[in-house]
């Protein structure tokens, strides 16, 4: 069998693997998101926390990625669904890209801009979001960028649990030694990272700050 | 708001030193008043940004205090102490992400006052530092050196703050704009009768704006006088001062 008769054949199911595969992926992120940037704004006022918080992100995406699946695999709730363990799995590797960056963008603002700001009275909340939050976005969004690059790439692993996604074409493929397959799950996955990159890699020039002369 | 005669910044025996021991600034005590521009001078290192920033609390002193309308800057409320004083720099610091209008809004905004009075104000504001309110809705980095430090002044001048801190802020223009802009701040300044504390190096701007002059070396008060008194002083660190600016005329005083 050949590999536009099988997708043709198989089209339905080729597309709901990649809505399975962008579902765990958008989920794992937006978790990221949400755990990831208030740790990288807490490292930037707790200068104390930021060796530790960094240096257990970095451990996290040393692990390799069937072991992670492997560890998480006995936690309550967690470990019931290999959809949860795979979104678990896949929102921590994607930790570190989003709290390093987030720690960037917020350091690398202009010590002059957040002296006026202060020296306005803006407080602390205010400063963070309409100062320093703006004007490090397009790093925060070069973080999500590699989080989601990667995560794209890693979710097809999860396959291997059971989590569904696009790794379920590719291990099929392998047990069926059939390349067909495999490249059935593996192109779909390709281009969906390559159009995550160009799309948040627009949105982080749009959001990248006036030059200033 | 204090009665007029209470209107002022005082340094009573004021030091800061650094958490390793170092004294930045020692034994300060310095008075300015409303309508006044006392002026720091001395060079670079010698102190004077770390004394402006006593004021607002951008750091605190190990000893002493610091008083604005009387009462020590530990008693304010920050963001209250923030907003009763104006704050310019040389490196301007303007928000590269907002207009020019919402630069020079940002604290009425943050004070809720209506849009339209906002407006009007920024407007106002622009013509008082001789802008043209065309560039109120551009962005900082379309505009020139001498465009942006005017703003940053519009800026600290937004909610009518009766002090004014400025650091250098004409340092970094050429110097045909900044010798503009220093007569503009004059008149300016015998306008708005602010508390102006004003940092500098130069010994001529020194000379041109001042009321009071301020002399400090390593953190130490030298001198503090007016600029008649300072160019006669016998003080030999004066003197040092004043020679190292010699051969020009530092007798001239553009001051009507
Ligand atoms: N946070 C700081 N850490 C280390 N040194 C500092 C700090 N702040 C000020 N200093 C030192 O204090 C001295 C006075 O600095 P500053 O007030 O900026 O002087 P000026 O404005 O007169 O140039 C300088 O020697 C400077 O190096
Ligand atoms: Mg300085």
């Amino acid at each position: 069998m050949n590999f536009w008769s099988f997708v043709s054949q198989n089209r339905l199911e080729i597309a709901s693997l990649t809505a399975e595969h962008l579902w765990i992926v958008s989920i794992a992120t937006l978790l990221a998101i949400v755990v990831g940037v208030p740790l990288g704004v807490l490292i930037t006022r707790k200068p104390a926390l930021r060796k530790p918080v960094i240096a257990i992100a970095n451990i996290i995406q040393t692990i390799p990625s069937l072991a992670l699946f492997g560890f998480l695999l006995p936690a309550p709730w967690i470990g019931e669904r290999a959809g949860r363990l795979a979104i678990l799995a896949l929102m921590l590797y994607s930790l570190l890209p989003m709290i390093r960056n987030t720690y960037a963008g917020i350091a690398g603002v202009d010590r002059a801009i957040i002296e006026a700001a202060r020296a306005m009275g803006l407080t602390d909340w205010q400063l963070l979001y309409k100062v320093e939050l703006p004007l490090a976005a397009s790093v925060i969004l070069a973080g999500i960028r590699i989080a989601v690059v990667i995560s794209i790439g890693l979710a097809t692993i999860a396959a291997a649990i059971g989590a569904g996604g696009l790794g379920e074409l590719i291990f099929r493929g392998l047990t069926m030694v059939n390349n067909a397959v495999i490249l059935a799950g593996a192109i779909p996955a390709a281009i969906m990272a390559l159009l995550a990159d160009v799309l948040i890699g627009w949105l982080e020039e749009r959001f990248a700050p006036p030059r200033e002369a | 708001m204090a009665d007029s005669a209470q209107a002022a910044v005082q340094f009573c025996d004021v030091s800061y030193n650094l958490a390793k021991g170092r004294e930045i600034l020692y034994r300060l005590n310095l008075a300015a008043f409303s309508g006044e521009i006392l002026v720091l001078l001395g060079r670079s290192g010698s102190g004077k940004t770390t004394a402006l920033k006593l004021v607002n609390r951008l750091r605190e002193q190990s000893s002493g205090e610091v008083l604005v309308d009387g009462r020590s800057t530990r008693t304010w409320n920050l963001i209250q102490l923030r907003r009763h004083i104006g704050y310019a720099i040389q490196e301007v610091g303007l928000f590269p992400h907002f207009t020019i209008a919402r630069n020079i809004g940002l604290v009425p905004e943050l004070e809720n006052w209506a849009k339209e009075k906002i407006a009007a104000r920024v407007e106002e504001l622009l013509k008082l530092v001789g802008l043209s309110s065309d560039i109120s809705s551009r962005y900082p980095h379309q505009l020139s050196g001498g465009q942006r430090q005017r703003v940053g002044v519009a800026r600290a001048l937004a909610a009518d703050p009766p002090i004014l801190l400025m650091d250098e802020p004409f340092g970094a223009l050429d110097p045909l704009t900044r010798s503009d802009l220093q007569r503009e701040f004059l008149l300016l300044q015998q306008k708005l009768q602010k508390i102006i504390i004003f940092v500098t190096h130069d010994l001529h701007e020194a000379l041109l704006l001042g009321s009071q002059i301020a002399l400090l070396e390593d953190g130490k008060l030298v001198s503090c006088s007016t600029p008649e008194e300072f160019v006669r002083s016998q003080d030999p660190l004066v003197r040092k001062y004043v020679e190292a600016f010699a051969g020009t005329d530092v007798r001239k005083r553009g001051r009507a």
